[in-house]
């Protein structure tokens, strides 16, 4: 088991160093020149000179490439172009929210997408198993950015139940959660519904009725047990789902997170806070993977590898 | 027996078996109503000028308020007008082009790509595999908006920029999934039985592995434009799609977004053709993958 988690650990280690590799050929580039937007329009030559070499910008590929991931090593991302300020400070201030925001996801997937699958599976082929499926499928293709403007008109301007966005109380992360749990509990509902429908096949199904359990009992004790499995998996590989989530419906919102602050940075072109925010949500995919791969041997006896 | 031979009898396998499929396809209602619109938005886009009287830049004098307000739908303007006083039904009948063009050709260069890896990385393994489903590993902790984003602004956008940079994220998902039944194919016992004969590498591949394929490759050609209009509808959206005068769905949303307290059929309408689309190729999509199945054909 430990083997297994340091190989998976030693994996994920290279996988973060092929990431750094892309964030750093993608900074290159980039059309807009660092030294310049540091120096700003009027600088003369000789400053735009001395600001590239204080950068390090002149030093050939390879030696930047090494430079740039013993900084990251040491937790530091650069300098905002715009706001002077270090990324890494940036990042901590601001990710706080981003996890938050994540947490009530997660609620609201969870409340709408298990109910919705397991009543669905039960009806199999009845009505309403045909109606959450349907919906469930127009919830997953609607973008996010349209249902979040959506809600905010309908619940927060014409009847004025919730805030127009911002940041403070649970009003506030109501909605903006609300719109990243509809989509994503369309797809939760879809994936709950199929696993029941494979596990309520199962002759322990059977055995559980046949002895007279009552159908609540069947479905929910004996039969969600191992059709919830699927699931778990599920939320630790959704973090990248996430981080796209956040930076369409954070903008929208005007939450105040790391997606906001990505979009900010990629209408001025701030290119530490771009590449910042990406190695973010690359090691946050990378540690959800990890997580979904450590914790299910101990909900699932069958992944438990001898 | 010759290989046109042999070539035509499992075409005429194929065709019997797609009998089978099309008549269970048939029998999903909502699939023939995604297949209907799918339809209906294609035609649209295509004979757009002769659907809608106007261009979709002019700005109309009439079609703002004396205030300078756009105006909420009429008989003049279907769907209301826009911030500039266009005509917004217009807008959304040559955004239909946008969407259409950007689904189904970044999916397809998707698809090319993600089915060439996956099959030679399936097929060859060895380190050839190694590297490549490491490269998709790599993909895959990617944050797929961010580096859509990334690409974005780094090449101005035009419209075959934005496809392209959509099909470089959208390939991993392909590619995994094309691998994992090349290989379960490429080792199992038939395959083992033709190479022993002697047929050549070419021969196994085209004729014996991928007929086996092409039915994943049908549903994620589907599903996958769902997929792509979204992302394509979300890239306008955060201002680096398709560059503006050229009409796109979210690039309307992202234009009137500070005014849409004020006029939400600017975001309402949008919202919904962008909606209506792709759910009519996930609904096709996901009756495709039904009706291909064997194992859900029976149980369903």
């Amino acid at each position: 088991m430990l083997s297994i988690i340091l190989k998976r650990l030693g994996q994920s280690v290279l996988i973060l160093l092929g990431v750094t590799l892309i964030t750093f050929s993608l900074s290159f580039m980039m059309p807009a020149d660092p030294v310049r937007m540091i120096a700003g329009r009027s600088a003369t030559k000789a400053t735009v000179e001395s600001i590239r070499k204080e950068l390090g910008l002149d030093k050939p590929l390879p030696v930047q490439y090494i430079k740039y991931v013993t900084r990251l090593a040491h937790l530091d991302l650069g300098r905002s172009y715009k706001q002077k300020t270090q990324v890494t400070e940036l990042i901590k201030s601001r990710l706080p929210a981003t996890l938050l925001l994540m947490a009530g996801a997660i609620f609201f997937e969870i409340l709408i997408g298990i109910p919705a699958g397991i009543l669905a599976a039960t009806q199999r082929g009845k009505f309403w198993d045909n109606w959450i499926m349907a919906i469930s499928f127009a919830g997953v293709s609607m973008p996010q950015f349209v249902l979040g403007l959506l809600l905010l008109y309908l619940f927060a301007y014409v009847f004025g139940w919730f805030p127009l966005g911002g940041y403070g109380t649970w009003k506030h992360l109501f909605l903006p959660a609300l719109t990243l749990g509809i989509s994503g509990g369309g797809w939760y509902s879809r994936m709950v519904r199929s696993s029941m429908v494979d596990v309520l096949c199962q002759d322990y199904i059977r055995t559980a009725r046949a002895k007279g359990l009552s159908e609540l009992k069947t479905v929910l004790v004996h039969g969600l047990r191992n059709g919830i499995l699927p699931i778990i998996a599920m939320i630790g590989l959704d973090v990248g789902i996430f981080m796209a989530g956040a930076v369409v419906v954070e903008s929208v919102f005007g939450w105040p997170g790391i997606g906001q602050m990505a979009w900010q940075a990629i209408q001025m072109v701030d290119i530490p806070v771009i590449m910042g925010v990406t190695l973010v949500a690359a090691i946050g995919i990378i540690i959800g993977n990890l997580l979904a791969d450590i914790v299910m041997p101990f909900v699932d006896p069958k992944m438990r590898v001898e | 027996m010759g290989i046109q031979e042999e070539l035509n009898t499992a075409n005429f396998k194929v065709f019997k078996k797609m009998g089978y499929v099309v008549k269970y396809f048939l029998k999903n209602k909502l699939a023939l109503a995604g297949l209907a619109s799918i339809l209906i938005f294609s035609l649209s886009a295509l004979i757009a000028p002769v659907i809608t009287p106007f261009e979709p830049d002019t700005q109309f004098f009439e079609g703002l308020s004396l205030e300078g307000a756009p105006l909420p739908p009429n008989s003049k303007f279907w769907l209301g007008t826009d911030l500039l006083g266009r005509d917004l039904f217009t807008r959304l009948v040559y955004g239909a082009r946008t969407s259409l063009i950007i689904g189904i050709a970044a999916n397809g260069i998707a698809l090319f790509i993600g089915a060439f890896l996956g099959i030679v990385a399936g097929y060859a393994r060895g380190w050839v595999g190694t590297v490549i489903m490491r490269f998709t590993d790599l993909m895959m902790a990617f944050p797929a908006l961010l580096l859509a984003i990334a690409l974005a602004a780094i090449f101005q956008p035009s419209l075959w920029i934005v496809a392209l940079v959509i099909a470089c994220v959208n390939w991993v998902q392909i590619a995994r999934v094309i691998y994992s039944q090349t290989m379960a194919l490429a080792t199992s016992e038939y395959i083992e039985a033709v190479r022993s004969i002697g047929a050549s590498w070419p021969r196994i591949l085209f004729v014996h592995i991928l007929p086996h394929l092409w039915p994943t490759i049908l549903v994620w050609g589907t599903l996958g434009i769902a997929t792509t209009v979204l992302l394509e509808a979300t890239l306008s959206f955060l201002g680096v799609g398709v560059r503006p005068p050229t009409p796109s769905w979210g690039g309307i949303i992202y234009e009137s977004q500070s005014y849409f307290l004020d006029a939400p059929w600017l975001v309402f309408f949008p919202g919904l053709a962008i909606m209506a689309l792709s759910l009519s190729f996930n609904l096709v999509g996901d009756a495709l993958r039904d009706a291909l199945d064997p194992m859900k054909r029976g149980r369903n």
